[in-house]
């Protein structure tokens, strides 16, 4: 026996020699080799465009008065210092603005994943006449752009009323401009910031999970809501997950409806739409002289700028940090593809 | 009463509708009635009076203005269309070769995928609005490009003046250097896609690949011949995606913006959105009725 596999051992040795004797399995090879030096240089170079502005803004934001006038710095500066930091920090208005967009964003998420969940299920499960026509109205919300109902709906908020009743009970309709209210509402109603697409993504999702399963509940006793919380629900935690980052996320980002509704900037997108006049006032307000030459100087307000949108995004890339890989196998998971 | 004569699904198909209720309302007043309302008043003179507003009819005459006598609206809303159709095929093409790229295995993939999910979350109009006239990025840039002896431009000569040479035709090496040098404009417009593509590469079945090499198809082969159909139903997807998403960003919504909420014409700005919207839905009838007939369904 031992006989044997020795000489088997020593056959495959050979073979391998004699492969390696052979021009193709060098050609082989170089080939694969060759394909992981351009996947790694492509890789590599987008990825370098891609976080080149972060390090540009990283650059930037710690560099002094100093820096920004010595020719010899350009990268990295001479003397590392947070005033930036702390000077937007405090023209911003940072901490009670950073709360203001967290809660935005998360209630908005919150509610804006209910409701399309519901609605998704709802159009993969419900058959009646005319239900093709009511998703088609889906497509349609998603096709239309917000530009085209931006004026009607800014004077409904603008005079807000249900069927007459804050008419009757205030003695006139609301004013909902400059609250809160339109985002909870239009989240609430699923006509939020590209509330459509997360519709579509559950009734994609909701039509690949089989009927067998609700059978099997409704055989089990379960009535119709039970099936849907403690049965169709738990399955539906990737699709969910994908569509609570997205639609954080892009309320984060929505400058549209923010600057829109809101006429100070409360919030983190119309805030970087107006830093660079918030920091003006700051730095020239208040008696504070010496800094009230800054405002004249173009370098240093850039600087400051750029300063104020990396604080702007900081938040969101830590998020990024921590659900990255969730959120790129939750979108292969949810069923997005049909 | 009336249920007991329905099977049980018959019955639940009508539960069903409570779910879609929420979102029918939203649809109703917050979908619906705007977009009816913005109809009429693209064909009315809006004032906006203390106790709400009032509307005179006054015809086409809104859009007669927008299109004849504005000053930029006919440029601007070309342009986006012009735009739109030199960005759409090469993001499409773009994002679909890294979806690829990224599907492979290799080392760093996870940290690949993080660094390329970056444009969803960063891609926002208005840093990008901030970052073009930025003027210390510019300093920076421009000292790298004399101290490293970058010479970006230059690159971008050399490689026009190769292909011309080799005999392509000279509308398409404008096309491409073009696109090398808004590479980052590209990128931060494909997230979503190659998010997409991705995990639509996921879900082709291995066994198809299996069975093709064992054919003996070589990779080039098998992604025209698998991955491609396969993957077609998402490109028009997409394609779909792409063409609202860099409508909605582009020049043409924020002159819409500005004409309702800066200067106070409401009704030039609603019959400008219609005439937006009619381009919008006009370049996606073309591109879906032209893609969608090569689209392959498996089933």
């Amino acid at each position: 026996m031992k006989k044997e596999t020795a000489a088997v051992q020593r056959s495959t040795k050979e073979k391998l020699q004699q492969r390696m004797a052979s021009a193709a399995y060098w050609f082989e090879f170089v080939k694969k080799w060759m394909w992981m030096t351009v996947r790694f240089v492509l890789i590599f170079g987008i990825s370098f465009v891609i976080v080149y502005p972060i390090l540009l803004k990283l650059s930037i934001a710690f560099k002094s008065m100093d820096d920004l006038y010595d020719s010899t710095v350009i990268w990295v500066p001479h003397t590392m210092t947070l005033d930036n930091f702390k000077l937007v920090f405090k023209a911003m208005n940072y901490p009670h603005v950073l709360l203001n967009t967290l809660l935005l964003s998360s209630a908005v998420m919150l509610l804006q994943t209910v409701t399309c969940v519901l609605a998704g299920y709802g159009f993969a499960r419900v058959k009646f006449r005319g239900s093709g026509f009511l998703f088609a109205g889906v497509i349609f919300t998603i096709l239309v752009p917000a530009q085209t109902i931006m004026v009607p709906l800014y004077l409904q908020f603008k005079n807000f009323d249900l069927f007459g009743l804050i008419e009757l009970i205030e003695g006139e309709p609301a004013n909902l401009i400059n609250t809160y209210w339109p985002f909870i509402i239009s989240a609430a109603l699923g006509m939020g910031v590209k509330t459509g697409l997360y519709v579509y993504i559950f009734r994609q999702f909701f039509k690949g999970i089989p009927r067998e399963i609700e059978e099997a509940a409704y055989v089990d006793g379960a009535g119709y809501f039970t099936t849907f919380t403690r049965v169709i629900l738990p399955n539906a935690v990737p699709s969910m997950v994908t569509v609570m980052l997205f639609s954080f996320v892009w309320q984060w980002n929505d400058s549209f409806f923010t600057n829109m509704y809101l006429n100070e900037p409360k919030v983190m997108s119309s805030m970087m739409a107006s830093s660079g006049y918030a920091i003006a006032t700051f730095l020239s307000g208040g008696g504070q002289a010496e800094t009230a030459s800054y405002v004249q100087d173009p370098f240093f307000m850039s600087m400051m700028m750029n300063t104020s949108v990396l604080m702007s995004i900081l938040p969101l890339i830590i998020l990024y940090l921590f659900v990255q890989r969730h959120f790129v196998e939750s979108v292969e998971r949810s069923g997005l593809v049909g | 009463m009336r249920f007991r004569k329905l099977s049980l699904e018959q019955k639940n198909r009508y539960y069903g509708l409570y779910f879609i209720l929420p979102w029918f309302a939203g649809f109703l007043f917050l979908f619906i009635v705007p977009l009816l309302s913005s109809f009429r008043y693209s064909f009315s003179n809006l004032q906006v009076t203390n106790d709400g507003f009032s509307l005179d009819f006054i015809g086409l005459s809104n859009y007669r203005e927008a299109l004849l006598s504005h000053e930029s609206y006919v440029r601007i809303l070309t342009e986006s269309v012009v735009d739109i159709a030199v960005n759409t095929p090469l993001i499409i093409i773009f994002s679909l070769f890294f979806a690829v790229l990224l599907n492979q295995r290799f080392r760093g993939r996870v940290l690949a995928r993080a660094i390329f999910f970056l444009p969803v979350i960063l891609a926002s109009g208005i840093i990008a609005s901030i970052e073009n006239g930025d003027l210390m990025q510019s300093v920076v840039r421009s000292a790298n490009d004399t101290t490293g002896g970058g010479l970006s431009i230059m690159k971008n000569l050399e490689l026009a003046v190769l292909l011309i040479e080799s005999g392509v035709s000279m509308t398409f090496v404008e096309y491409l250097t073009g696109a090398v040098s808004r590479i980052y404009e590209i990128i931060s417009q494909s997230g979503v896609q190659i998010l997409i593509f991705l995990a639509g590469l996921q879900s082709i079945s291995p066994s198809l690949y299996e069975a093709a090499k064992i054919e003996g198809s070589t990779g080039y082969e098998a992604f025209w011949k698998i991955t491609f159909p396969m993957i077609s139903p998402l490109i028009l997807t997409n394609l779909v995606y792409t063409i609202i998403d860099s409508f909605i960003s582009d020049e043409t919504s924020r002159l819409v913006v500005d004409t309702a909420f800066k200067s106070y014409d409401f009704g030039l700005s609603a019959a400008m959105a219609w005439m937006y919207f009619a381009v919008i839905a006009l370049v996606l009838w073309i591109t879906t009725s032209l893609v969608s007939r090569k689209v392959f369904y498996q089933d």
